[in-house]
C-alpha cells in the first residue's frame, strides 16, 4: 500500500499545474460507433489526463460499456480519433471486417497500456489466481516468469489477497474475483485502468471491498476510467464526471462542480433517480 | 481338453486371445486419434466463420453419422484396393490388390469417429465462457496464445466425458473391422471357436476381455474428468 492521501475530489481545483500540462492518456474525438442499424455512440469526445479518475455515467443503453470497449478495440469503433497511451488511431481502422490500421503490434501496446476490469470479472477459471494474474506478464509481455511472479505476488498482496494465490476462481467469493481481476490488471503495468461496471455482478455485501481498492488505486495518483452505476464513487472519488445520454455526452465536468450545479435537467433527474 | 487346458495349458489359445485384444486396443487407439486429429478440424470449420466450410463440415458430420460403418469399412477397403490396382494396373500387376487392413480399418474408425468427435469439440467450445475468451482479447492476447492457454485446456475437460462415450463406440466397431481380415479379439474368438468347436467358450473369453479393456479405460477417464473437474470444485 503506498502512503499517498491526496484527496481526489478537490484535485481539479487544487492542482498546482493547470490541467492541459498533465500529459494526456486518453483523447478521443468524435468517436462514433453501431451495431448494425443503431447507433450507440454519435460523435463523443473525451479527454483523460495523467492522474484523472472520470465516472461515466448514464442509463443502460447510454454507450457507456461500449465508449470502454472501444478504448481498447474490443469493439473497432466507425469513426473518430482515438489517442490511448500515446497511440493515435484515426478511425475507420477497419474495412469490411478486416483491421487495417491498427497492426498487431500496436494493438498489443494499447491493450497492456489501458487494462480492462470487466462486470463478471472473466478469471480464467482452470488457472489459480497466480496464474491469472502472470498469465498475461508471461504470454503478451515476454517477461521473465520470476519476475512476473514477485509482482504478482505483491500487486495480490495490493488487493489483500495474497494468501490465496493457489485458490482457483470458483472458490472465491464475487468481490475476491472482482479484486483479483484488478489485480490481474495491475500487473500488466498499465498506464491506463479501464473499469465496466466492476460492482454491478457483486451482491451489495461485497461492493465495499472492492471499491475500497478501487479509491486506493484513485489516492495512489492512478488514471482510471470508470463506467459505473456507483453514484458514491462519482461523487467522492472521481475527479471528473462524464454522463452519456443516447450516444452523446450530455453533462460533463469536475465531480464536485457537476453534483453541485447540473447544467442538464437530463443528469438532475438521473441523479434523482439513482440516489433516493 | 477341458477349457482350462484349452486356454492357458496345452491349447495355449491364451496367446492369440491376447493379441487379438491388443490389436483391438491398437487400432481403437488410433482411429480415436485419428478421429481427434480429424474431429477438431472439422469442428474448427464448424466453428468458424466460412459459410462453405462450416457447410462442407456440416454435410460431412451428417452423412457419416448417418450411415453404418460396415459400409464405410468396406468403401474405403475397396475403395481403396480399386484405386490400388489401378494404379498396379500400370505397372502391369493384375488381379485383386489388398491394402492393409489395419491401416484400412484404423482410418475407417477415425473416419467415423471424427465426425461424433467434431460434435464432441464443437459442444465444448461453446461450454467456455465468452467472457474468458474476452480477458484473454482484451489483454493483448493473440488468437492462436488464446486457443493454446484459455481454449484447449477448458475445451478438453467439457469434452472428456463426450471423448469417452465415443471411445467406448470405437471400441466395439473395432469387431467390424474382422470383415477385412484383421486378426483383432474377436475375429480371434471365432478361429478358435471354429477350430476347437467350442464356440461358447471363446466368446465367453472374448466378453471378458472387452470388459476388462473397457472398465479399464472407463477408469482411466474418469480419473482424467477428476483431475480436470479440480479448478471447478468449490470448497
Amino acid at each position: 500500500m503506498t502512503l499517498m492521501t491526496s484527496t481526489r475530489q478537490n484535485e481539479p481545483s487544487a492542482m498546482p499545474l493547470p490541467n492541459d500540462e498533465r500529459p494526456k492518456k486518453i483523447e478521443i474525438e468524435g468517436l462514433r460507433k453501431s451495431f448494425g442499424k443503431i447507433e450507440v455512440l454519435k460523435g463523443i469526445s473525451l479527454e483523460a489526463c495523467q492522474g484523472d479518475v472520470v465516472a461515466i455515467l448514464g442509463a443502460s443503453g447510454s454507450g457507456k460499456s461500449t465508449l470502454l470497449r472501444c478504448l481498447n478495440f474490443l469493439e473497432t469503433p466507425d469513426a473518430g480519433t482515438l489517442s490511448i497511451c500515446g497511440e493515435r488511431i484515426t478511425m475507420p481502422a477497419s474495412a469490411k471486417g478486416r483491421m487495417i490500421q491498427v497492426d498487431r503490434q500496436t494493438l498489443i501496446r494499447i491493450r497492456t497500456r489501458a487494462a480492462m476490469v470487466f462486470q463478471s470479472f472473466n478469471l480464467w477459471s482452470h488457472m489459480t489466481v497466480l496464474e491469472n494474474v502472470i498469465e498475461a506478464p508471461i504470454q503478451v509481455q515476454r517477461r521473465p516468469r520470476a519476475v512476473c511472479v514477485a509482482e504478482a505476488e505483491a500487486v495480490l498482496a495490493r488487493v489483500g489477497l495474497a494468501e490465496k494465490r493457489h485458490t482457483y476462481p470458483a472458490m472465491l467469493s464475487g468481490g475476491q474475483q472482482q479484486r483479483v481481476a484488478i489485480a490481474r490488471a495491475l500487473a500488466m503495468r498499465p498506464e491506463v485502468l479501464l473499469f465496466d461496471e466492476p460492482t454491478s455482478a457483486l451482491d451489495p455485501e461485497l461492493v465495499g471491498e472492492v471499491l475500497t481498492v478501487m479509491r486506493s488505486l484513485a489516492d495512489e495518483g492512478r488514471t482510471m476510467l470508470v463506467v459505473t452505476h456507483e453514484m458514491g464513487f462519482a461523487r467522492h472519488v472521481s475527479s471528473r464526471t462524464v454522463f452519456l445520454h443516447q450516444g452523446l455526452v450530455e453533462e460533463e465536468g469536475p465531480s464536485a462542480d457537476v453534483f453541485a450545479n447540473p447544467k442538464s435537467e437530463r443528469f438532475r433527474q438521473f441523479i434523482r433517480r439513482i440516489e433516493v | 481338453m477341458d477349457s482350462y487346458d484349452l486356454l492357458f495349458g496345452g491349447g495355449r489359445w491364451w496367446i492369440p486371445l491376447s493379441e487379438g485384444a491388443l490389436t483391438t486396443v491398437t487400432i481403437a487407439a488410433s482411429g480415436f486419434v485419428l478421429g481427434a486429429i480429424f474431429g477438431s478440424a472439422l469442428a474448427l470449420m464448424r466453428l468458424g466463420g466460412n459459410a462453405v466450410a462450416r457447410r462442407l463440415a456440416d454435410i460431412y458430420t451428417t452423412t457419416l453419422r448417418g450411415i453404418p460403418d460396415l459400409l464405410v469399412i468396406y468403401l474405403l477397403y475397396f475403395g481403396g484396393s480399386g484405386a490400388l490396382g489401378l494404379i498396379g494396373g500400370f505397372f502391369g500387376a493384375t488381379g485383386f490388390i489388398g491394402i492393409p487392413t489395419f491401416a484400412t480399418g484404423a482410418l475407417a474408425l477415425g473416419v467415423v469417429s471424427a465426425a461424433y468427435q467434431a460434435e464432441v469439440f464443437r459442444g465444448a467450445f461453446k461450454a467456455i465462457a465468452r467472457g474468458e475468451l474476452e480477458a484473454g482479447r482484451a489483454c493483448g492476447m493473440s488468437g492462436p496464445a488464446m486457443f493454446r492457454r484459455i481454449v484447449a485446456p477448458q475445451a478438453l475437460r467439457f469434452a472428456l466425458p463426450g471423448l469417452g462415450n465415443v471411445w467406448q463406440l470405437i471400441l466395439k466397431e473395432t469387431a467390424l473391422i474382422s470383415v477385412v481380415g484383421l486378426v483383432e479379439l474377436m475375429r480371434a474368438a471365432q478361429v478358435g471357436a471354429g477350430s476347437t468347436r467350442q464356440p461358447f467358450l471363446f466368446y465367453l473369453s472374448a466378453f471378458v476381455l472387452y470388459l476388462v479393456i473397457t472398465s479399464i479405460s472407463g477408469r482411466l477417464f474418469a480419473r482424467a474428468e477428476a483431475i480436470c473437474a479440480r479448478p471447478y470444485r468449490r470448497a
